[in-house]
């Protein structure tokens, strides 16, 4: 019963005029950055970050948490209207959005995705509700070991889970971590890592540097490098009463991929580094695999639309439970929130939920007022997003680069920091042509001020011996798993040498 | 793209040393009592970081990664052109900030990318050249109070009329 008035609360709070208000503009923003293909929620955060300095901290996130929502919307849009996904969490929505559109059942396709989304992230903000206020309560206990323990099991899911190269994947994490240890000794206080004997390097390097140069400057270059060909648009036939027989249609034979997507996509989200691209994806191969008529899927089957829809909008809120009850973020995106909760002074972590409960739940309420903001804008102003969709690139991108260099120097105030934003956009560019993923190096610099103190601390608390990390009850299933998952990829590359073999000999 | 691949693995375990080095001006071993020096936790990553791209040179020796089998170029005429209008027009707007101040500077990118990369029409360019950085002066400096560069000395005239409205 307290949660639920902590929640009453929060929602009075989120509905204040100020909050209210900041929910529309950033449900707005996240479905317009959404649907632009090239853009997500991870660029548009990154990017806005800077300016919402001008509100109290609470605010501020409410309105970055909003526009995370809306982009998770937003991503179908371009996907059933275009057949490029906005984002790449909304990917496995093209595969049978786009054939729904080419059928003349965009509309359908639409609605389904905006449904599926909506209940997902109400499903998702119950369990969020329900699940933080324990894991904090849990996670008070924790100490450097087993906060050492999460952020190896956040670098594992990476390694494990990502589908991306091991080796190129292992140096992005280290490069993100070294990043973060520039500066000074956090411990002896001496300078360190001071590169090529530059000054401007003893400040550091702030994580927001290196988000809007990656997310900002590499992504755009890399987008306007990639998009040269012309792209088919379908545009839906939109009336009221063709969205109320989609939306009966949808709910009868979307609800079992809405159903999957909802509570796999929560649980994916979860995990730390996992975020709602693979939960989309999961969801979507979970939902194929359960459905009576697999065959359809890829034709146009609005389970298939439903089932990544739901898990991405539900991965979303899911990726925020570690960030607010650990201090780990579940994606790249909240890596990037919690980031931001260092520059507005609190220490994310399950303190927070004592030490600052009108933040916390004010950000919860503010998640169920966000779902409903962005089902009914996304409903209301379909036809709109389309027509913003065919905005030239050669508009946004150039806006998108001024936003990036002004907005990097309001948080710094320092041209090196600016220098080092062009620098990092480039060097993300060409790195991304060789297949090296960034995010992992984003998630470091933000998690590696934290986890190198807890090493050091664990180490010194067992006198040197790592075995600490594995004789603490909490801290001791937690690094096996990290193992375990650091260990899979080579458990499969030798399964895979094994097979060949086999197969050589047959 | 295989040279290119091989040619950044190798750029990269020259940078991984580097910084092995570079951390070795604080202790890298366990100090008794005080835990893991102030280099340790730079030096081991970095070496890691090395370990890696060793690991990349020998799947690039065994053909086993994308890059590592294409004999496409890392990019084609179009994408250098591309990137170089593009990529160069970024580093140019940066080395304007601290002449023509951050607000001229994004007036004359806009102005660049606009009419000179986007073709688009020069009310539309000229347009959004003005109003943008306008509006970005009007949010930073009255609205977020923060000041950005005003550049060399001969803007400041501009700057006065600017200032002289919000305060």
């Amino acid at each position: 019963m307290e949660v639920l008035s902590l929640l009453a609360n929060g929602m009075w709070l989120a509905l204040q005029p100020l909050n209210l208000m900041l929910i529309l503009i950033g449900v707005s923003i996240g479905l317009f950055i959404g649907a632009m293909p090239g853009l997500g929620s991870v660029n548009g955060v990154a990017i806005l970050l800077p300016i919402t300095f001008l509100v109290p901290p609470s605010g501020a996130i409410i309105f970055l948490a909003a526009i995370y929502y809306g982009a998770m919307y937003g991503g179908a849009i371009s996907s059933v209207t275009l057949g490029i996904p906005g984002a790449s969490t909304a990917v496995a929505t093209t595969f049978d959005g786009r054939p729904l559109a080419r059928q003349g059942r965009a509309s359908l396709a639409l609605v389904t995705a905006a449904l599926a989304s909506f209940v997902g992230g109400t499903v998702a903000n119950v369990f969020f509700t329900a699940f933080a206020p324990l894991l904090a309560d849990v996670a008070l206990s924790f100490g450097p070991p087993e906060i050492f323990a999460l952020m190896l099991l956040a670098f594992a899911t990476f390694v494990g889970l990502g589908g991306d190269d091991i080796p190129k994947t292992i140096f992005s994490i280290c490069f993100g971590l070294v990043l973060g240890a520039i500066g000074f000794d956090q411990i002896s206080g001496a300078p360190r890592l001071v590169l090529f004997d530059i000054m401007g390097f003893l400040q550091g390097i702030g994580f927001l540097v290196l988000a809007i140069g990656v997310y900002g400057i590499g992504e755009m270059l890399w987008t306007i490098e990639q998009s040269r060909g012309e792209v088919e648009s379908t545009t839906p036939k939109m009336t009221a009463r063709g969205m109320a027989k989609d939306t009966a249609e949808a709910t009868r034979r979307g609800w079992k991929g809405t159903t999957i997507g909802s509570v796999l996509g929560f649980f994916v989200g979860i995990l730390p580094a996992a975020g709602a691209t693979p939960a989309s994806l999961m969801s979507y191969g979970v939902a194929k695999m359960v459905s009576r008529v697999p065959g359809e899927f890829g034709k146009g089957n609005p389970d298939g639309v439903a089932a990544p829809e739901a898990a991405n909008n539900s991965a979303s809120t899911g990726s925020m439970l570690p960030m607010l009850t650990l201090g780990i973020p579940g994606s790249p995106t909240t890596a990037i929130l919690l980031g931001g909760m260092v520059i507005w002074g609190l220490v994310p972590g399950p303190l927070l939920f004592v030490q600052e409960p009108d933040f916390v739940w004010g950000l919860i309420g503010s998640f169920y007022i966000s779902n409903l903001a962005a089902v009914l804008i996304n409903l209301a102003f379909i036809p709109v997003f389309i027509w913003m969709l065919r905005m030239p690139f050669t508009i946004l991108a150039p806006m998108i680069f001024v936003l990036s260099i002004a907005g990097g120097y309001a948080a710094t105030r320092d041209m090196f920091d600016i220098w080092l934003i062009v620098i990092f956009g480039l060097g993300a560019f060409v790195l991304r042509r060789f297949d090296y993923p960034l995010a992992p190096a984003v998630l470091a610099i933000v998690l590696g001020p934290i986890a190198e103190p807890t090493l050091r601390q664990s180490l010194l608390l067992s006198s040197g011996d790592p075995s600490i990390f594995f004789t603490r009850p909490v801290a001791g299933p937690i690094t096996v798993v990290a193992l375990i998952l650091l260990a899979l990829p080579a458990v499969k590359l030798l399964r895979r040498g094994r097979g060949k073999v086999a197969t050589e000999k047959s | 793209m295989r040279n290119g691949e091989i040619v950044t693995a190798g750029v990269l375990a020259l940078f991984s040393i580097y910084l092995m080095w570079k951390s070795t001006e604080l202790p890298v071993g366990y100090i008794p009592d005080r835990g893991p020096g102030g280099g340790a936790w730079p030096f081991w990553l970095s070496a890691i970081m090395l370990i890696c791209c060793g690991i990349t040179a020998f799947n690039w020796w065994r053909r086993t990664t994308p890059p590592s089998q294409s004999d496409e170029p890392f990019l084609d005429g179009y994408g250098w052109r591309m990137v170089g209008l593009v990529g160069g027009g970024v580093i140019v707007f940066v080395a304007l900030i601290q002449i023509i101040s951050m607000y001229g500077a994004i007036a004359v990118f806009l102005l660049y990318y606009l009419r000179g990369l986007g073709r688009h029409s020069w009310k539309l360019s000229l347009t959004t050249a003005i109003t943008t950085p306008l509006a970005f002066f009007f949010f930073f400096e009255g609205a977020m109070r923060i000041t950005m560069p005003t550049g060399l000395p001969f803007t400041d005239p501009v700057f006065d009329v600017l200032y002289e409205i919000i305060y």
